[in-house]
């Protein structure tokens, strides 16, 4: 059991959790992920790592409520303990394995999209930390789902915010951004994109424009997240991979998204009957039966 | 006399529901059925037994009316019993052997182990540690359950605290399967510290996530055998993935020796077109969501897609599980593969279980492509047809294909079951760790691998085999071990790794 000792609401449906997990505490690197489970019959899900503390013995998971399996894990309180927790699992970004000289010198910018502002929030900090020069593109759909924007503005030399309705920041994409920086004359060696697929798509897209190398972290379906299963393969460069062993990072230019994209939607109606199940166990457990109270 | 038959469920109501299919012998068919054992002088059951179960012995008991006599002369040689007795290949090794078998049909060995499993399971007879660190059996042996009952209430550390042994050394075994169960239930026994480390949530490897309820109950069966070894003082500490969550040389500075067990856990796939489709998946895949997520259980959390129509490919063990769950789950199932019937590699048993609960078998059958509807999902499977040509290298004939014979099987989904090969989390985070071609451990004869106090077996080192094999593997690494770990006289080890031992043992 994995004490969660501290929980704070992000936005309303984006929460952070930070977890008593010490042995991966210290194994932990920027790009790597890890899986819960909620409660004693939840599902694994598998979540970036945003943050980890080996001092502490923590790590920091961001969590969006999307289906039931999310919504059981944002429903847990500070104090309480998640299940199972399990990781590092996937490979390092590919810089960390790289002599930090030469990562020193180079120029990085970062797509984040959405909930991937978590995972892209420990390898800027790595980057930072060592004097790469980091800019970070944050894209939401509105002002209210921007997270991590104080701690992500304090590990980069350059944050732009970008909304979908211009609630904050730059109207537009996170790509119309890019397009904008390089136009202006703005020079990175790498970029990275974590977010959802469709905008990492896109993201590759963009970067291929300006032939800029593109790294992508591919969050596909998983169950143990070890090899086992094979449910997380993709084609990459004409070949399957698998995204728990072989990734979760790849490169952009290489990846099949659509094929990626089509596979995420394997469960999606027993997803939405799961999301249906879960509503109506919650609207029992918290409806207040007022018949006989005479009002 | 004829053998003791063995009562089932009825195959119409067991394609149904996850239950057990086999209810076992009572005390009156398992006594007639030892009743015919013919105590041979020399007994080729116990040499074909890769445990080398006293099994001529422990059916003499049953004879006698002491079943706890009999589980007391199992348990000498075999940590698993009611699971051996389930899932073992019988056919090809103690029964096999056996010399009624020329004749007539050969004692059930299997049956009759998982009898007297399940007996002492139901009785409450335990193996644990005396004050001496001595191991023993509480219960029935002793006629008193008092030390039982104690243990659960302290549980592991009052085991440990029981076991004041000889040597306290720390040894770390990794992967909770039949390998590293039965290697840490021996260890245990001699009296040393033992903590295995398991990647999953839950213990038990392949026994949980592989063989499905229906042939293995996990609650019933493997939950009870585990609590064994954990009466035994054994550790288990789920969610760690050596090789990720911890390194080799941190397990290497914290115990005294390691046994690797992790098993052979990667899905291999045809590499056909179209297997990236939506509805195609490995068994593993397929097996896991079933078991070790419970998908089949209602309100389950994790999703399971079976289809209405399911084809599976392979003729393995595997193959006629995920065939057997497709079907409990509610698919037309058919199961292709490229020989013939003869040649399929699963236990008879599995194979006339599936035939009887209506699952189609297509021979001669090679999946060239997974086709798709627009949608990107599944929707045949087409096959080359094939005839079986000449012998190859396994003595079993080559299936040859046949030009320009196709046929498209319509379904939902298919589920590849083509074996797996070795995970190399653990050897690409250890370079030292030599490994084969293949990906599996290199080990000597004593199982020493190419790292001083390292030790492997089961799957991660012979390929994909048997729980049994595991289990002997696992055993067999114990004892060796126990020797490494031996104050030599000089003061340092006796053994240490082959690299020193030199190439010449090497398989």
């Amino acid at each position: 059991m994995y004490r969660i000792i501290r929980k704070e609401q992000l936005s309303t449906v984006i929460t952070l959790f930070e977890v008593e997990a010490p042995l991966l505490a210290r194994a932990a690197k920027p790009g790597q992920f890890l899986i819960v489970r909620a409660l004693e019959d939840s599902e694994r899900i598998p979540l970036t790592v945003c943050d980890f503390n080996p001092e502490k013995g923590t790590v920091t998971i961001v969590i969006q409520t999307i289906g039931a399996s999310s919504k059981e894990l944002c429903a847990l309180e500070q104090g309480d303990y998640v299940c199972d927790v399990v990781g590092p699992l996937g490979r390092p970004s590919e810089f960390m394995e790289q002599p930090v000289e030469e990562v020193r010198g180079k120029s990085f910018v970062f797509l984040a999209g959405g909930l991937g502002t978590a995972p892209v929030y420990p390898q800027a900090k790595y980057l930072h930390s060592i004097g790469a020069k980091v800019d970070v593109i944050l894209g939401a759909k509105t002002e209210r789902l921007v997270i991590l924007e104080k701690e992500m503005a304090g590990v980069c030399d350059n944050l732009y915010i970008c909304t979908d309705d211009g609630s904050k920041g730059f109207k537009g994409l996170v790509t119309g951004k890019l397009e904008e920086l390089i136009g202006s004359g703005r020079q990175y060696d790498t970029a990275v994109a974590i977010g959802p697929m469709i905008m990492m798509k896109f993201a590759t897209l963009s970067a291929r424009k300006f032939n800029l190398p593109i790294i992508v972290s591919m969050n596909t379906l998983m169950v143990d997240g070890t090899g086992m299963c094979g449910a997380c393969r993709l084609t990459v460069d004409g070949q399957t991979k698998f995204a728990c062993v072989d990734g979760p990072e790849f490169d952009g230019y290489k990846v099949d998204f659509d094929g990626a994209m089509r596979r995420l939607g394997i469960y999606r109606s027993k997803e939405m009957e799961a999301n249906e199940a879960y509503e109506q166990a919650k609207a029992a457990r918290d409806h207040k039966c007022r018949i006989g109270i005479g009002e | 006399m004829k053998r003791v038959p063995v009562r089932e469920q009825d195959p119409l109501v067991r394609a149904h529901n996850f239950e057990e299919v086999s209810y076992g012998y009572n005390q009156q068919e398992a006594l007639a059925e030892a009743s015919r054992c013919l105590n041979c002088k020399k007994p080729m059951c116990m040499t074909a037994c890769p445990v080398s179960v006293k099994i001529p012995l422990f059916i003499s008991k049953i004879v006698a009316g002491d079943i706890a006599a009999a589980a007391d002369v199992i348990a000498q040689d075999s940590s698993l019993p009611a699971i051996c007795g389930r899932v073992c290949p019988q056919e090809t090794q103690c029964e096999g052997s056996c010399i009624l078998g020329k004749k007539g049909e050969p004692i059930a060995i299997g049956r009759l182990e998982r009898f007297v499993a399940d007996w002492s399971r139901e009785h409450s007879l335990n193996e644990t540690c005396n004050e001496n660190g001595v191991p023993e059996r509480s219960g029935a042996m002793q006629h008193e359950c008092v030390r039982k009952e104690a243990l659960e209430t302290e549980q592991n550390d009052a085991a440990q605290n029981n076991c004041i042994a000889v040597d306290r050394k720390k040894v770390a075994v990794v992967g909770s399967g039949p390998s590293g169960l039965a290697c840490a239930s021996d260890l245990a026994k001699l009296g040393y510290d033992v903590t295995i480390y398991e990647s999953l949530h839950k213990a038990g490897g392949v026994l949980v996530y592989g063989i499905p309820e229906f042939r293995l109950p996990k609650e019933k069966v493997v939950a009870a055998e585990l609590e064994n070894v954990k009466k035994l003082g054994v550790k288990i500490i789920t969610n760690v993935v050596v090789g990720k969550t911890v390194t080799m040389n941190w397990l290497r500075e914290n115990y005294d020796a390691i046994f690797l067990g992790q098993g052979a856990g990667l899905p291999k796939f045809s590499g056909i077109p179209g297997e990236d489709l939506n509805g195609v998946s490995s068994a593993n895949e397929f097996l896991t969501r079933n078991n070790l997520m419970g998908a089949f259980k209602p309100g389950a959390k994790t999703p399971i897609i079976a289809g209405a129509r399911a084809v599976v490919i392979g003729g393995g063990n595997v193959a006629m599980d995920a065939a057997r769950t497709a079907l409990r789950l509610g698919a037309d199932v058919t199961i292709v593969y490229r020989r013939s019937m003869a040649e399929l590699p699963a236990r008879a048993e599995q194979v006339h279980h599936a035939q009887e609960e209506g699952v189609k078998f297509m021979m001669l059958m090679a999946p060239v492509e997974v086709l798709g509807n627009e949608k990107g999902w599944v929707r045949a499977l087409r096959c080359q047809k094939m005839v079986l040509g000449e012998p190859d290298e396994s003595g079993r004939r080559k299936p040859v294909p046949v030009e320009g014979e196709f046929v498209d099987i319509e379904t939902d989904t298919v589920i590849s079951a083509l074996g797996t090969s070795p995970n190399r989390l653990i050897s690409l985070a250890t370079p030292e760790l030599e490994v084969s071609k293949r990906g599996t451990i290199v080990a000597n004869e004593e199982l020493a691998t190419s790292i001083p106090g390292v030790y492997a077996g089961g799957d991660a080192v012979t390929g994909a085999a048997t729980v049994i094999l595991a289990m002997g593997a696992g055993r067999k690494a114990a004892a060796s071990i126990h020797q490494y770990l031996q104050p030599a006289t000089d003061g340092g080890h006796h053994n240490i790794g082959f690299a020193e031992t030199g190439a010449a043992n090497r398989p």
